[in-house]
C-alpha cells in the first residue's frame, strides 16, 4: 500500500469577531458553498445558531498558562486535544476552522500553533479573519478591549452589514480598523457575503506569503507623518490627523502600529539579540509583528513574524536585481514604545 | 542513531507484517494475539484471519485494557468494551455526545472514563459516580491499591476515593497535565505536561518533582519491570527515571539509553525483564536492555512516526503500529 503524505500540514482559519457581528453567518457560508472541500469545523459551545456540517465539535476554550505562568506563553489546551482527536480521522477534510467565542483573544488560538509541537507538526495557522460589525464596532472599540485585540490581531478583516450604515460612517469606520491595523486585508460585505479564497487559503503565517504585506507597508510609508493633530476629537477614543489629501488617519489611543524601514542592509549579529530582547521584554504588549529584512553581505531575503514573543523566522529567498534591498519592519500592539523601538532599530544597521 | 552506523543486530526481518491501512494509534494484547486499535471505528485482531470488528463510529480517542477486555472512548461520544472473541458492548454514551477521551480500567472489573470535565467511575456490580474536575480531564488512572482514581487536570491533580464522599485531595502544580500515571508500591504519581517536561508528587508528604530536560512533550510513559524506572519518550534518547529507592527520582540524574537521531515518540517497559522496547519517529523500534544499553532492532526505519507498541504479557512477543498504518508482531 503506498505510504500516505503525512507531511502535509492541514490548514487552520481561525474565525473571530465580536458578538454579533456575522461570524456564524459567514462560516455557514464557506460550509455551503459548492468548493469541494471538507472542512472540521471547531465551534465553541456557547454558539447559538446550528452548523449544517458533518464534523463539528464543540470546544470549551480553555486557555492554559505554560512556562509557569508567562501571559505570553497561554495556548487553548481544548485546541491541543481537539486537533490530536482530528488527526486521527485525517483524510476525511481538507482544512479546520476554529470558531471562537466573540470575548475570545485570538492570540493564544495563534500561540497554540507555534507552541505545541504535536499540533505544529500536523497543522498550519493559514490565517486570523475577524469580522466586524459595520455599524457597531466603532462602540465595541471603545468599550470592549476583545474588538480591538481582534482587529488588531487579523490577517483578514470583513468588514460586515455595510448594508446598514451611510457611506460617510463606513469611511469611519474603516479608518478606524486602518488606524489598528494597517496590513490585514479589508473587505466590505453584506452578510458576510465574500469569496471563500479572499478568506480560506491566505497562508498569512507563512513566511514565504509574507510579502503580500508589501503594499500596505508601503502605502504607511508614504503617507504624509507631518499633519496636525486634532485634539477635539477625543470623546470617539482616539484623534485623528487630517491629511492634506483630505483623508483621516484615525491613530487609537492605545493601541497602534509602528512601521520602521532601513535603506541600508542590517547587521544580523545586531538585529537578533535586539529583537530578541525587545518581545521577550514587550512581547506582552506586542500583538503580531511581520518584516521583511536584507542583511549585510547576505543573498537572501529573511523574513520573519510573530506573535507576542514568539518568532518565526527565516530566509526566503534571494534578493532579485532588481529589487529595492530595503529592510521593513511592522509592529502592532499596545502602548508600543515607538521611540525606543525605532532607535533600537536604526542601531541594528551594519 | 541511524542504521548507517554501527549495525546493531536485528530480528526486525523476523516481525510478520499487518497492514493496517489506518494510523495506529494503540495496541493491547488478547493473550498472544495483538489487538490493533485504528484511528477510526475499527480494532484490527491479528490472528490467523485478521478480523476487523467495527466498534465505534468516528475516531477512537482512548485505549485500555486489561487480560480480558479493552475499552475504548470515541468521539462517537460512546464508552465501548471488547471481549477477545470481537463481541462488543455501549457501556456508555455522553447524553451530550461529547468526546470520550480518557478512559482507564481499574480493580474488580471497575472502568473510568470521562468527556469534558466529567470523570466517570463504574465499579465491577455496575454502580457509577462521577466527579466534575476544574478543567477538562486530561489523564485517568487507577491507583495500584485500593478503589482510587487520579485524574489530570489544568493546575494539578485530583484524587479521588469514588466509594466515599469525601472531596477529592488536590496535588496542585501550575500547568496543564496531560497524562498520569502512579508507580507500582502507589507512592509516586506523575504527569505529563504541556511544556516537555514531567512532574510528579510523593503521595506520602506531597513532595514535589520536577523532570525536565525533554525536546518535545512527553507523549508516552511506562514502567519498567518491577516499577525500577520509568520510561518516557520525548527526547532523542530513552529517558529512564529511577523510583527504586524512598525518594524515587529526587536528585538523581536519569538513565540516558538508546541514542538515536529521531525522537522517541513510544516506551513499552517489558513486563518481566529490564529491557524497554523503543519506537522513534523515523519508524523504528528498538529493543534496549538497561543494564548496558545493548541494542536489538525489531523494525527498521522507514520515515514513519510509531504510533502503538505494548508487549504481551509474558513478554515475548512485541507489536507496534505507525501513523501511517503498518503494524507489526514480532515473536522473541
Amino acid at each position: 500500500m503506498p505510504i500516505p503524505d503525512t507531511s502535509a500540514k492541514i490548514p487552520v482559519t481561525v474565525l473571530t469577531g465580536y458578538l454579533g457581528a456575522g461570524k456564524t453567518t459567514l462560516l455557514n457560508r464557506i460550509l455551503s458553498e459548492p468548493h469541494g472541500k471538507k472542512f472540521a469545523v471547531i465551534v465553541n459551545e456557547f454558539g447559538e445558531i446550528g452548523i449544517d456540517n458533518e464534523l463539528v465539535v464543540n470546544a470549551d476554550e480553555e486557555v492554559f498558562e505554560m512556562n509557569n505562568g508567562c501571559i505570553c506563553c497561554t495556548v487553548r489546551g481544548d485546541l491541543v486535544r481537539i486537533i490530536d482527536g482530528l488527526m486521527r480521522r485525517k483524510g476525511k477534510f481538507d482544512a479546520i476552522i476554529v470558531e471562537t467565542t466573540g470575548l475570545a483573544d485570538p492570540a493564544p488560538v495563534a500561540q497554540t500553533f507555534f507552541m505545541d509541537e504535536a499540533v505544529g507538526a500536523k497543522t498550519k495557522l493559514d490565517a486570523v479573519v475577524t469580522v466586524a460589525d459595520a455599524k457597531w464596532l466603532s462602540d465595541r472599540l471603545k468599550d470592549a478591549p476583545e474588538a480591538k485585540n481582534q482587529i488588531a490581531f487579523a490577517d483578514v478583516i470583513l468588514l460586515n452589514k455595510t448594508d446598514l450604515v451611510a457611506p460617510e460612517e463606513l469611511s469611519e469606520v474603516e479608518a478606524r480598523i486602518r488606524g489598528l491595523n494597517p496590513y490585514a486585508r479589508l473587505h466590505r460585505t453584506e452578510r458576510a457575503k465574500i469569496d471563500i479564497n479572499e478568506v480560506l487559503g491566505r497562508n498569512a503565517f507563512d513566511l514565504d506569503r509574507i510579502l503580500t504585506i508589501e503594499p500596505n507597508f508601503l502605502e504607511e510609508e508614504t503617507h504624509d507623518h507631518d499633519h496636525h493633530h486634532n485634539h477635539g476629537d477625543h470623546d470617539h477614543g482616539g484623534h485623528h490627523h487630517h491629511h492634506g489629501n483630505g483623508l483621516k488617519h484615525y491613530h487609537d489611543e492605545d493601541m497602534q502600529s509602528v512601521a520602521l524601514r532601513a535603506d541600508k542592509a542590517l547587521n544580523p549579529d545586531k538585529f537578533f539579540p535586539w529583537i530578541q530582547d525587545l518581545v521577550a521584554k514587550d512581547g506582552p504588549n506586542i500583538l503580531r509583528c511581520k518584516g521583511i529584512l536584507s542583511f549585510k553581505d547576505d543573498p537572501e531575503r529573511f523574513v520573519f513574524q510573530g506573535v507576542h514573543m514568539i518568532l518565526d523566522g527565516d530566509h526566503q529567498r534571494p534578493w532579485r536585481a532588481d529589487e529595492v534591498r530595503d529592510s521593513r519592519i511592522v509592529f502592532i500592539g499596545r502602548n508600543l514604545p515607538e521611540d525606543k523601538i525605532r532607535h533600537g532599530f536604526e542601531s541594528c544597521i551594519a | 542513531m541511524s542504521d548507517t552506523q554501527v549495525p546493531i543486530p536485528s530480528l526486525a526481518e523476523r516481525a510478520r507484517p499487518f497492514s493496517a491501512g489506518a494510523p495506529v494509534v494503540g495496541v493491547h494484547f488478547f493473550g498472544v494475539t495483538p489487538v490493533f486499535v485504528l484511528g477510526e471505528e475499527t480494532l484490527l485482531f491479528a490472528d490467523e484471519g485478521e478480523r476487523r470488528v467495527k466498534i465505534h463510529a468516528g475516531a477512537i480517542l482512548a485505549s485500555a485494557s486489561d487480560e480480558g477486555r479493552i475499552l475504548t472512548g470515541g468521539d462517537d461520544g460512546t464508552l465501548v468494551e471488547t471481549r477477545a472473541d470481537g463481541e462488543h458492548r455501549v457501556l456508555a454514551t455522553d447524553e451530550k455526545k461529547r468526546w470520550v477521551d480518557q478512559v482507564a480500567l481499574g480493580p474488580g472489573g471497575a472502568v473510568a472514563w470521562s468527556a469534558g470535565k466529567l470523570a466517570h467511575v463504574r465499579n465491577g456490580t455496575g454502580e457509577e459516580r462521577h466527579f466534575e474536575a476544574p478543567s477538562t480531564v486530561a489523564g485517568l488512572c487507577f491507583a495500584p491499591k485500593g478503589f482510587r482514581l487520579a485524574i489530570a487536570h489544568y493546575n494539578g491533580v485530583s484524587l479521588w476515593f469514588p466509594n466515599t464522599d469525601a472531596l477529592p485531595e488536590r496535588l496542585e502544580w501550575k500547568g496543564s497535565h496531560l497524562g498520569v500515571a502512579m508507580n507500582p508500591d502507589g507512592k509516586f504519581l506523575i504527569t505529563s505536561m504541556q511544556e516537555p517536561m514531567l512532574h510528579g508528587w510523593r503521595l506520602t508528604d506531597g513532595k514535589h518533582m520536577r523532570m525536565s530536560g525533554y525536546s518535545a512533550r512527553v507523549r508516552s510513559l511506562s514502567w519498567t519491570a518491577g516499577g525500577e524506572f520509568l520510561a518516557t519518550s520525548g527526547s532523542e534518547q530513552l529517558i529512564l527515571w529511577p523510583f527504586d529507592g524512598k525518594d524515587g527520582p529526587m536528585g538523581r540524574q536519569p538513565k540516558i539509553l538508546a541514542h538515536a537521531e529521531a525522537r522517541v515518540t513510544m516506551v513499552a517497559g517489558h513486563p518481566r525483564q529490564p529491557v524497554v522496547a523503543v519506537g522513534y519517529a523515523d519508524g523504528a523500534v528498538k529493543l534496549v536492555r538497561i543494564e548496558d544499553d545493548a541494542l536489538i532492532l525489531a523494525r527498521r526505519s522507514d520515515g514513519q512516526p510509531v504510533s502503538a507498541l505494548s508487549w504481551d504479557s509474558k513478554g515475548q512477543k512485541l507489536a507496534f503500529g505507525t501513523e501511517s498504518g503498518e503494524a507489526g508482531l514480532l515473536a522473541l
